[in-house]
């Protein structure tokens, strides 16, 4: 993959270099102010994702472009004990009941793709993008 | 109210106006611009991003400080934003949840419905509410050949939708007996053979059977740890309480019912219900049993489905029209 740029997430302050090199990414394609703030905040979620169950992992970003349109792609990749229940997590109030933020449903809603794999024992990578408009 | 342009232009008109007035009716504007944007699933830091827009168009010379400050207060609000539009998808989960109910409620109610007999003799009056969607209180008719009739009032212990699918079980297995006239002492020992080997063991219920002889006037009857039922005594004007020793159905597999009869004589009444209708509470205070009594003795000249009616209302007023519990009532009286 070419232009891609990861931060590696250990401790709890990782989740803002994560989060400064999301924005810088996110200003160079375009993105205003609002949406720059909801990818950071999306970026906030998956990396404390990683840092509070996976223990470590990395974030990466990539500016993408196609003909029609430009965007900023985010991977969380963990090699964590994985999620077994991808329906729990993905279920609104989940996360939220428990006072732990947005959790992944948030993700999904600050961006405009999102894709999850995981595999119990080997880990989780989600994917997800936000176009400009 | 005509609705607002819900865009940069109009908000900061809005605001220019209001900072130049202090006027009401600019706030008032705000309120109809916030509430519109809700509706539009506009999201907080959309809100902020189009004041400080607006600042930026008002006050050009607005410093740099004091934009920047914008940034931080959107990052403050992302959450509230996100919070919200979960509550959203909530809120839509609810309704299709209720409506779900809805449906099994109706199903609930076709599959346990039982016609109340017209008989020569005995005037029948019964009524079934239950406190929430689903109903966890069962009763049932049935009329043998030899024209005597069956009446099962049953409780489930437990409430809402697991309490009902259960009473659909109890109702399937009474169906299923044989149509020959058993004695309310088998019958509740069948039911409780099912219930033991069918039910998860943290599930009980209560059940009355009774069994009214037309030709000789005589009310037998077992209970399964039921509530007690009155039999009013038209030649003494008195009720007693009446029941009969056994366990609730499903705790043992081996429980023995014992069986009891009365001799019903002209105008003498029997009254079966569930704890609904004895634990009807007044606030915090449970209502004295004579109450109850009360209302049926003032209706008792009245035919049996408008006692239980009256009852029902009396009691529902008192719980501020939201039942605490499922309410069965059924009133038995012998009128020839």
């Amino acid at each position: 993959m070419k232009d891609q740029s990861c931060v590696y997430i250990k401790k709890e302050w990782d989740i803002v270099a994560a989060r400064q090199m999301g924005r810088d990414i996110a200003i160079k394609v375009g993105f205003g102010t609002v949406d720059q703030a909801r990818i950071a905040t999306a970026i906030s979620e998956l990396a404390r994702n990683i840092y509070l169950y996976a223990g470590a992992g990395k974030i990466c970003f990539e500016a993408i472009e196609t003909v029609q349109k430009k965007g900023i792609n985010i991977k969380a990749i963990d090699e964590g004990p994985g999620i077994s229940d991808l329906a729990q997590v993905m279920e609104d109030g989940y996360s939220t009941s428990g006072g732990l933020g947005a959790g992944l449903p948030g993700v999904k809603r600050l961006m405009d793709e999102f894709d999850i794999i995981s595999k119990s024992g080997e880990g989780t990578t989600i994917e997800s993008t936000k176009w400009l408009r | 109210m005509s609705t607002l342009r819900l865009d940069l232009e109009n908000y900061r008109d809005l605001l220019e106006e209001y900072v130049r007035t202090k006027d009401e009716r600019a706030l008032y504007q705000a309120e109809q611009f916030s509430k519109q944007s809700m509706q539009q699933n506009i999201s907080p830091e959309e809100i902020i991003n189009i004041h400080l827009r607006s600042l930026q168009e008002i006050y050009p010379e607005m410093p740099q400080l004091i934009l920047d400050s914008f940034d931080f207060l959107m990052e403050t609000m992302m959450s509230y934003g996100l919070a919200y539009q979960e509550f959203q998808s909530l809120r839509e989960k609810q309704l299709e949840l209720k409506s779900e109910i809805a449906v099994a409620a109706n199903m609930q109610k076709t599959l346990l419905s039982t016609v109340k007999p017209e008989m020569e003799g005995l005037d029948i009056g019964a009524m079934s509410v239950p406190s929430k969607q689903m109903n966890g209180d069962y009763h049932h008719f049935v009329m043998d050949d030899e024209g005597s009739l069956g009446v099962a009032v049953a409780d489930v212990i437990g409430k809402g939708v697991p309490a009902a699918l259960c009473m659909s079980m109890i109702k399937y297995a009474m169906d299923s007996f044989p149509e020959l006239r058993m004695d309310p002492k088998y019958i509740l020992g069948s039911l409780n053979r099912v219930v033991e080997r069918n039910v998860d063991s943290n599930m009980f219920i209560t059940m009355m059977y009774g069994m009214y002889n037309t030709e000789d006037h005589t009310f037998s009857y077992s209970s399964a740890g039921h509530e007690p039922g009155f039999y009013y005594s038209k030649a003494r004007d008195e009720f007693e309480e009446f029941s009969a020793p056994g366990l609730v159905l499903g705790v043992s597999e081996d429980s023995m019912y014992e069986q009891r009869q009365k001799q019903v004589e002209k105008g003498d009444m029997i009254v079966l219900l569930t704890d609904g209708v004895t634990e009807c509470r007044k606030g915090d205070e449970f209502i004295e049993q004579e109450e109850i009594l009360e209302v049926i003795r003032d209706n008792k000249d009245l035919p049996s489905q408008e006692i239980v009616e009256n009852v029902y209302k009396y009691f529902e007023r008192l719980q501020d029209f939201q039942l605490r519990d499922d309410f069965t009532l059924i009133v038995l009286k012998r009128d020839v």
